[in-house]
């Protein structure tokens, strides 16, 4: 079965999650994954990234809705759709007595695929584990754990990659090994879906990101789309004598005065043909307020994203 | 059929065996010859032959039966217990496997591993009782459809268990009291009337008794209705796994 649109090699279709314990996990919800692609998934704790996740590799199962994975049905193509798959969840779950390099074998094995050692001596010396690949796994730190379970989600050669919040509990070091592997594999043609608190990562990581509150994606975007779009810059003017108050004579502007009394903040829209900067500037000059310093600076994904979760509706419309 | 898939399984629970290999053997060889040297050689000398057949011989396929019976359960449970207790299972559930693959994986390796302690078991009697097998095809037909049977019991009870104690509840409670009560150590035909009726509803009894045909030829109940009764069980089983696997029920929430 080849896919209508083999732009996108994920497509999820009103996907609803009701757990039995009668909490509603997913509400509606529409997503395109593009083939080659790097998504972030963002959200709150408890936003349902996981689920979600979950659902579309087959651990937990939709309350309604389907998912095709590069043109299978994942429930009805199951077999077809999971080959391509691979996961790394969000918590530890590993064996214990089990080697390294034993628990690869057997992943690769499970996934369908004849064995080929060569092909996981790589992916093990892709992440440092070569060295290791005698040692049971509960000998191995947190860390190791993490590259064990990329280590086998990648045993298969999947085309399509989930990373749920790889960087947890991962020093810096292992964290660009890490982001250099996700890039490497993109380059390869692999998509990679990956959820994470750290802003900055999905930032310097991703082309694409989809937020997600309390069971809802809020918005899907284009990572440059999303900062322009919802981008505020920001002007900060260090001025020369400090104010009690804003001059009554510049309510109009969007204008704060930092506590101490010392900055004037003024904040633009970057979409804006106009910014305004010329004028405001004028108009202080009007007002006898002179300034010794001014700086402008972009709003990041961070602020996006509170405020986006903050205030869905508004912000997404 | 994912063929490497199985594979992978199998070898996975046969490592996890042979890890544990002494401790596996020990227990079992230790506890038969505590058996064969109490009831076959002390107790066994002052009882009198049942069916033509010595004492000491009579119990072999009995006591067999008994550890058949919970190795088979306990292997297969704890083998499937596990990985849902250490949250592993998610890599089963998101592999390209059916449920078919998957059983005949956990299954296959604990019924390999029953079987072969069921041949050391015989092996270590050989050392106390001299005996001799009449049917040995029928004798291996019957160890590996116990075997295969009562690992895919072993394999529903690791599934519905949720927690270590429930792992061990059904093998202790049910299967042993089912096992003594099943002639293991006795012949049918020695209790009264209304008992050897009521042994008539223990599925084991049937099990033993066809077990113990193939090795002396004679039976408490017809060798057919063993055979029957066996292949019924592991019917049930069988629909029983296939059901929970259909509806995900307490795997895929
Ligand atoms: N098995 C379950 N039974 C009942 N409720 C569940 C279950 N799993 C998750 N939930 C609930 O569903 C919601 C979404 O959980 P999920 O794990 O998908 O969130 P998340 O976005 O991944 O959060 P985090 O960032 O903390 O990992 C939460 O409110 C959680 O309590
Ligand atoms: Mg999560």
């Amino acid at each position: 079965m080849a896919t209508e649109n083999s732009d996108y090699i994920i497509l999820v279709q009103d996907i609803n999650k009701t757990y039995g314990t009668g909490f509603q996990a997913l509400k509606n919800i529409n997503l395109e994954i593009k083939r080659g692609e790097i998504f972030a998934l963002l959200g709150p704790n408890g936003a349902g990234k996981t689920t979600l996740i979950s659902i579309i590799c087959g651990i937990v199962k939709a309350t309604s809705g389907i998912i095709i994975a590069d043109g299978f049905n994942t429930v009805r193509d199951y077999r077809a759709a999971r080959a391509i798959i691979g996961l790394v969840p969000q918590e530890l779950h590993t064996d214990s007595f089990e080697s390294v390099w034993a628990t690869v074998k057997f992943s690769r094995g499970l996934f369908g695929k004849a064995p080929n050692s060569a092909y996981l001596e790589k992916v093990l010396r892709d992440l440092s584990l070569w060295d290791r690949r005698d040692m049971k796994i509960k000998e191995l730190s947190g860390g190791m754990k993490r590259r064990l379970l990329i280590a086998k989600a990648l045993a298969h050669e999947p085309k399509i990659l989930f990373l749920d919040e790889p960087s947890a509990g991962v020093d810096v070091e292992l964290r660009h090994d890490m982001w250099r592997m996700v890039r490497d594999l993109r380059a390869q043609g692999a998509t990679i879906i990956l959820t994470t608190h750290y802003i900055e990562e999905a930032e310097d990581m991703a082309d694409r990101i989809g937020v997600i509150s309390n069971g809802e994606l809020i918005i899907v975007e284009d990572k440059e789309v999303l900062m322009r779009k919802l981008g505020k810059k920001q002007l900060t003017l260090t001025l020369r004598q400090p104010l009690g108050s804003i001059p009554a004579g510049l309510s109009a502007w969007p204008l704060a005065l930092t506590e101490d009394g010392q900055s004037l903040v003024y904040s633009f829209d970057t979409q804006k043909e106009e910014t305004g900067i010329a004028e405001l500037l004028r108009t202080l000059s009007d007002h006898s307020i002179e300034f010794k310093d001014l700086r402008s600076s972009e709003s990041s994904l961070e602020d996006i994203f509170v405020s986006l979760v903050h205030q869905p509706k508004e912000n997404a419309s | 059929m994912n063929i490497h898939g199985i594979r992978a399984i199998y070898h996975f629970e046969m490592a996890r065996t042979f890890r544990t290999l002494w401790e596996s053997i020990a227990a079992p060889v230790l506890t038969t010859s505590l058996y064969f040297i109490v009831f076959g050689k002390a107790i066994g000398s002052r009882m009198g032959e049942i069916d033509s057949v010595s004492y000491g011989a009579f119990i072999i396929p009995g006591l067999v039966m008994l550890n058949l019976l919970n190795e088979s359960i306990s292997n297969a449970s704890f083998g499937i217990y596990m990985p849902r207790w250490a949250g592993t299972i998610y890599e089963l559930l998101s592999a390209p496997v059916s449920w078919v693959e998957v059983v005949m994986g956990y299954v296959g390796a604990a019924a390999t591993k029953s079987v072969i302690l069921g041949i050391l078991i015989l092996c270590t009697a050989r050392v106390f009782v001299p005996y001799e097998i009449v049917h040995p095809g029928w004798m291996v037909g019957f160890l590996l459809l116990t075997a295969i049977t009562f690992s895919l019991f072993g394999f529903i009870i690791g599934l519905w268990a949720d927690n270590f104690q429930k792992l061990q509840v059904v093998p202790m409670l049910i299967v042993t009291p089912l096992t003594f009560l099943g002639g293991a150590f006795y012949s049918i035909k020695m209790l009264p009337p209304l008992w050897q009726k009521i042994t008539l509803f223990n599925p084991v009894a049937y099990l033993i008794s066809g077990f113990r045909w193939s090795f002396y030829g004679v039976a408490d109940v017809n060798v057919v209705m063993s055979i029957g009764m066996t292949f019924g069980f592991l019917t049930i089983c069988l629909i029983f796994v296939w059901r929970v696997f259909k509806s995900g029920y307490k795997i895929r929430n």
